[in-house]
């Protein structure tokens, strides 16, 4: 439990964290709350060389709500976001994540830029439809979700590159649900479903479902959306939506789940993920 | 004179406060990894990746090349010890293959974890690095993981001992177990699999050993220092004088920390070889897999009843899975347990045969309860399962077998004699709590809106006090030492009183606890009678905290030397009220005349006499006051209660949630309730976390799958109800406080009720049992394989093992009537 020698940066701007990835090489990594790096580091399954703090980077803080969209700085605390209640699935996802003294520590920035398929926030920025900004030496570029989750630990970031800002649509008029799915309260999601349902009379209008942990990457549960899309939003559609969540999905087996236990658990929770969803 | 009768101030049976606990809570506890001493260097241990290999080469040149590395060690260097690591059980009359044991290996590596070099250094980060800089050459051998493919002997773990299996124990008592069974109306029979856990104290394990002038200090988180006292003279070849252990803080044990550990006579052997102080701490990820684990057995149990439900017959084959080595108590585990193998029943005929098994895992030693909730566990589960089979309500077949209050002491088959017991009186006040009535109205109400809930029930007795030495040492039992415990309570000239104890503590509250027993028998408040413990150069020599003892055994021995004391005093305060002993009494906080109690002495001023002015004392006795003693019991005391268990089981997912716990306890008179809640609450926390979430898991080829917390699934407070604790009062008649322990009972108590809640929710399902851990995914498979195939329970393979573990984790077979009526 005691990590590899690293050196280690305080950046003082974006750009100063930029300059000092660069410096420091393609071991180089970025710390932000440290709660998933941290801990892999502790273990030796992470070795960088040099580690460059952000925390004095006050620019990547805030929260700026504009029209139809956040603005979420990539260092906002998990803990911020759960206070915010007009954030809707944002902040019902953040309160479940791990624990609070995780909460209070861990950012939006680093768990997307992360890319753990099994952590809570990356499924609703695909679910969302959401895009997160970066900054690197060539500039700065917008990544859609679909575009930024890459394989097992691995995003579209290029390295050098520092995530500035999230960007999510408010989704107005959306109901929400997440199921997530765990032997005790702080641990991974085995499986996670976020649900956003869009009603007119009773009816499917729109509806997005982030899956969690049920592969390399955050996943959309695209065959059950279709199926529900323009749909009754009774039981009875919701149910045969619900059954389709698994389709196209691969999960790995794991000390706690074989695949087809995921799978089943993916389709149970999105029954109910849709259905507090379509009766919010 | 007075009339009016003052109630005498007694602390006892008062949940005062804990005085550790300012301390503990405001940072300022001190732990061994607190400690620094000048020119203090630090060890880091090379372990093996591999679970099984012969060592062809080590290359320490990279780690010695590191600035700050003193030195690194292998097997061959320490040489020179005299003895190897111990284990402390010889039976007679049992042969038992014992596996030598060096504290770094010599020539062949048997886990994954196994130590293969130890790198000093100057500083604790360096020697990590260093460590992983030592290369090793590995030839890998065949490997052996499954306990039972582990008897068939076609990959040894030890090629020396020719076999892996160590021994064989077998106890029978009251008839032949065949005939009985046979006789019987109706036998179940389970494959039970108790798997295997850690003990997962909150600080792990850690030393300093300082060897200066001749003498060698080790700053330890132990439960033993005096033990290790012993095994460090023996094994260094020091004079047990010229050694001295010291246990500060412990933060938790457990168990883990009664052991003579590797790492620990490495840094005495290296501090003497360097004349430098040597500090080891261990890690996270060492304590999980090489700090000894507990349970994992394989139980075979038929259980035979007549058809009106009086249980006739009761055997277990247990295998055990020992590790690669043993422990200090590894081997003896199961048979500990065995000792109390008939519970609270009158079982006539009983019999246990254990065989020791190795195999290439860390080795198992004493967690909590120690046999004892394995053998709880068959015993309570098997009872509903006959229940069951009978079509008895499992609360009417427990009484109907219970040893009822009026035939204690009770000798069992096994010659054990049982204290006190008075098993349907905390049973009839657990029912007052619970209320099965409004509980199956509420069952059914939910399950017709798709909730499963379950209760269950643990009617148990345990063994504990250890422990008479008659009964357990070399020429009894078989351990290499007897179990009694000291104290010695030293009033100073001003009256405030410093107490030592053998019993070493690490969380369970002694200095509260002893304070109130001392204070109530000298008249003083607990506040100014210091409990100090845990370091072999103050006190007598101590046996430590362990089996539920302290109270029992190290609390009697207390109470036996503070009423010495009292009785000094008393001829000391008669003196000088110019009055007979017989007439002086402690009240109120002094001692005073029967009768006339304005007429006393406080402690302080009879410490005066016997400190300061000696023309006080009554002619011809001793200054001072001070009393040391040695207490040996003359039983082992048996706590009993009813713990029940209410679970939700959901349908669609399989996850288990524990709604509702009521505990009711009986380890005799309190003396302070909280004390024992807090015991109680850890101890089923302990029994939820086997039962539904922990298990350490090994994969095929040996390698620790659950190496952190993350996979090692540890309860929180987020995993547990709000307990409700209750507590009828039994004395036991074998010590004169008439406590029995409480420290394991709740772990002992709390599988076995899980489990039958479980399946009280899931009969209807058809499905009649299923293995522990109860994770969702095995409750998921047992539901899917009970709703595919439409059978009955006694038909499906129920309890499916989870995927590619290798270990201890199968399911069990199904229940076959085997007697039938005769």
């Amino acid at each position: 439990m005691i990590g590899a020698e690293f050196d280690y940066a305080v950046a003082e701007s974006v750009d100063d964290a930029i300059a000092l990835l660069a410096e420091g090489g393609e071991d180089a990594k970025l710390l932000a709350g440290g709660h998933s790096l941290v801990p892999l580091m502790k273990l030796r399954f992470a070795a960088p060389s040099l580690l460059v703090d952000l925390r004095r980077v006050d620019e990547l803080r805030g929260i700026q709500t504009g029209g139809d969209s956040f603005r979420i700085g990539a260092l906002t605390r998990h803990a911020e976001l759960q206070a915010r209640a007009d954030m809707g699935l944002v902040a019902a996802v953040a309160t479940q994540i791990a624990d609070q003294q995780v909460r209070n520590r861990g950012t939006i920035g680093g768990s997307l830029a992360h890319g753990d398929a099994a952590a809570d926030l990356p499924a609703v920025l695909l679910a969302c439809d959401g895009s997160v900004v970066v900054r690197g030496p060539d500039g700065e570029r917008e990544i859609a979700a679909a575009d930024l989750f890459e394989g097992y630990l691995t995003t579209t970031v290029a390295h050098g590159e520092v995530l500035t800002e999230v960007r999510l649509p408010a989704l107005t008029g959306y109901g929400y649900g997440y199921e997530k799915f765990n032997r005790r309260a702080e641990d991974w999601a085995m499986v996670g479903v976020s649900a956003l349902v869009k009603s007119d009379g009773g009816v499917c209008q729109d509806v997005r479902i982030g899956l969690t942990h049920m592969g390399a990457t955050p996943l959309r549960a695209s065959a059950a959306e279709d199926a529900l899309r323009g749909q009754p939003l009774d039981a009875e559609h919701i149910a045969a939506a619900a059954a389709l969540a698994a389709d196209a999905t691969s999960p790995l087996g794991d000390l706690n789940a074989t695949p087809e236990y995921k799978q089943h658990l993916a389709r149970v929770l999105t029954r109910r993920a849709l259905t507090t969803a379509s009766a919010a | 004179m007075s009339t009016v009768e003052v109630p005498p101030t007694k602390h006892v049976g008062q949940s005062l406060r804990r005085k550790e606990d300012p301390r503990l809570i405001t940072g300022r506890a001190t732990y061994v990894d607190d400690l620094a001493l000048p020119g203090m260097l630090h060890a880091a241990v090379v372990r093996s990746p591999e679970a099984h290999a012969r060592v062809v080469a080590i290359d320490a040149s990279a780690a010695l090349a590191r600035p700050g590395i003193k030195a690194v060690y292998t097997g061959e260097d320490m040489s020179d010890l005299l003895a190897p690591l111990p284990m402390a059980w010889a039976p007679p009359g049992v042969e038992i293959k014992t596996p030598e044991r060096w504290p770094l290996v010599r020539g062949h590596v048997r886990h994954m974890g196994d130590a293969v070099a130890l790198v000093i250094g100057d500083d604790k980060y360096v020697v990590v690095d260093a460590a992983a800089d030592v290369e090793v050459e590995y030839e890998s051998l065949p490997v052996v993981i499954d306990v039972e493919q582990a008897l068939k002997d076609e990959v040894l773990v030890h090629a020396s001992l020719g076999t892996n299996k160590t021994h064989e124990w077998s106890m029978g008592g009251g008839g032949d177990i065949e005939q009985a069974l046979a006789a019987s109306d109706v036998v179940v029979q389970r494959r039970i699999v108790n798997h295997r856990t850690a003990g997962a104290a909150m600080e792990p394990r850690g030393c300093i050993a300082e060897y200066r002038a001749g003498a060698l200090t080790v700053w330890s988180s132990t439960q033993v220092p005096h033990l290790l006292r012993l095994f460090y003279a023996v094994q260094m070849g020091i004079s047990e004088d010229k050694v001295r252990v010291i246990a500060p803080e412990v933060g938790g044990g457990f168990g883990g920390k009664l052991q003579v550990c590797a790492e620990e006579t490495m840094c005495a052997w290296a501090s003497r070889k360097l004349g430098r102080p040597v500090k080891w701490i261990e890690t996270r990820s060492e304590n999980m897999a090489v700090s000894h684990h507990g349970r994992d057995q394989v139980d075979y149990v038929r259980m035979g009843a007549t058809a009106d439900g009086k249980i006739t017959a009761f055997h277990a084959k247990i295998i055990q899975d020992l590790g690669a080595y043993f422990g200090l108590l590894t081997p003896m585990i199961p048979e500990l347990g065995a000792f109390v193998m008939t519970g609270c029943y009158a079982i006539p005929v009983v019999q246990t045969d254990i065989v020791g098994v190795l195999t290439n895992k860390f080795f198992t030693d004493a967690i909590r309860g120690a046999g004892r909730p394995e053998m709880t566990h068959m015993l309570e589960v098997m009872i509903d399962q006959l229940a069951e089979e009978l079509g008895i309500d499992p609360i009417e077949l427990r009484r109907r077998n219970f040893i009822a209050p009026e035939q204690f002491p009770y000798e069992t088959p096994y010659g054990i004699t049982y204290d006190s017991g008075n098993y349907e009186a905390a049973l009839d006040r657990a029912l007052e709590i619970v209320d099965m009535e409004a509980f199956r109205a509420e069952q059914a109400d939910l399950r017709s809106r798709g909730v499963l809930r379950g209760i269950g029930f643990s009617t148990y007795t345990e063994i504990c006090g250890l422990a008479p030495s008659r009964a357990v040492g070399p020429s009894g039992f078989g351990l290499g030492i007897g179990l009694y415990e000291s104290a010695l309570v030293r009033v100073h000239p001003t009256g405030s009183v410093t107490v030592y104890t053998g019993a070493s503590p690490h969380g369970q509250g002694h200095e509260t606890g002893f304070a109130q027993i001392v204070a109530d028998r000298v008249g003083t408040d607990p506040s100014v009678v210091e409990i100090v413990h845990g370091d072999t150069a103050t006190g007598p020599m101590g046996l430590g905290t362990y089996g539920s003892r302290s109270l029992s055994v190290g609390g009697v021995a207390v109470a036996h030397a503070a009423e010495k004391i009292a009785q000094k005093a008393r001829e000391i305060v008669a003196h000088n009220l110019e009055a007979d002993p017989a007439d002086i009494e402690v009240r109120d906080g002094r001692f005073s005349l029967k009768g006339d109690p304005d007429q006393g002495m406080t402690l302080a001023e009879v410490a005066g006499c016997a400190y300061v002015d000696a023309t006080k004392m009554p002619e011809g006795m001793e200054l001072g006051l001070e009393q040391a003693l040695i207490y040996d019991p003359s039983n082992f005391v048996f706590p009993f209660g009813t713990h029940v268990c209410v679970v939700d089981v959901d349908p669609e997912t399989g996850k288990v949630e524990v709604v509702r716990w009521v505990a009711v306890d009986d380890c005799g008179p309190a003396v302070n309730p909280m004390l024992i809640d807090g015991q109680v609450h850890g101890g089923i926390v302990h029994g939820i976390g086997q039962a539904i979430y922990e298990q350490v898991v090994y994969d095929e080829r040996g390698q620790l799958v659950t190496g952190t917390f993350v996979d090692y699934a540890l309860p929180t407070t987020m995993e547990v109800p709000s307990f409700e604790t209750d507590r009828t009062e039994t004395k036991s008649p074998s010590n004169s406080l008439g406590v029995k322990g409480i420290g394991e009972a709740g772990t002992i108590a709390a599988t076995p009720a899980i489990v039958n809640a479980v399946i009280d929710a899931l009969r209807h399902e058809g499905i009649s049992f299923i293995d522990m851990p109860l994770t969702p995914l095995r409750v998921w498979q047992a539901l899917e394989q009970a709703r595919g195939d439409g059978n009955g329970p006694r038909d499906s393979e129920q309890g499916a093992s989870l995927p590619a573990q290798g270990e201890g984790s199968a399911g069990s077979g199904p229940t076959i009537p085997e007697g039938g009526r005769s």
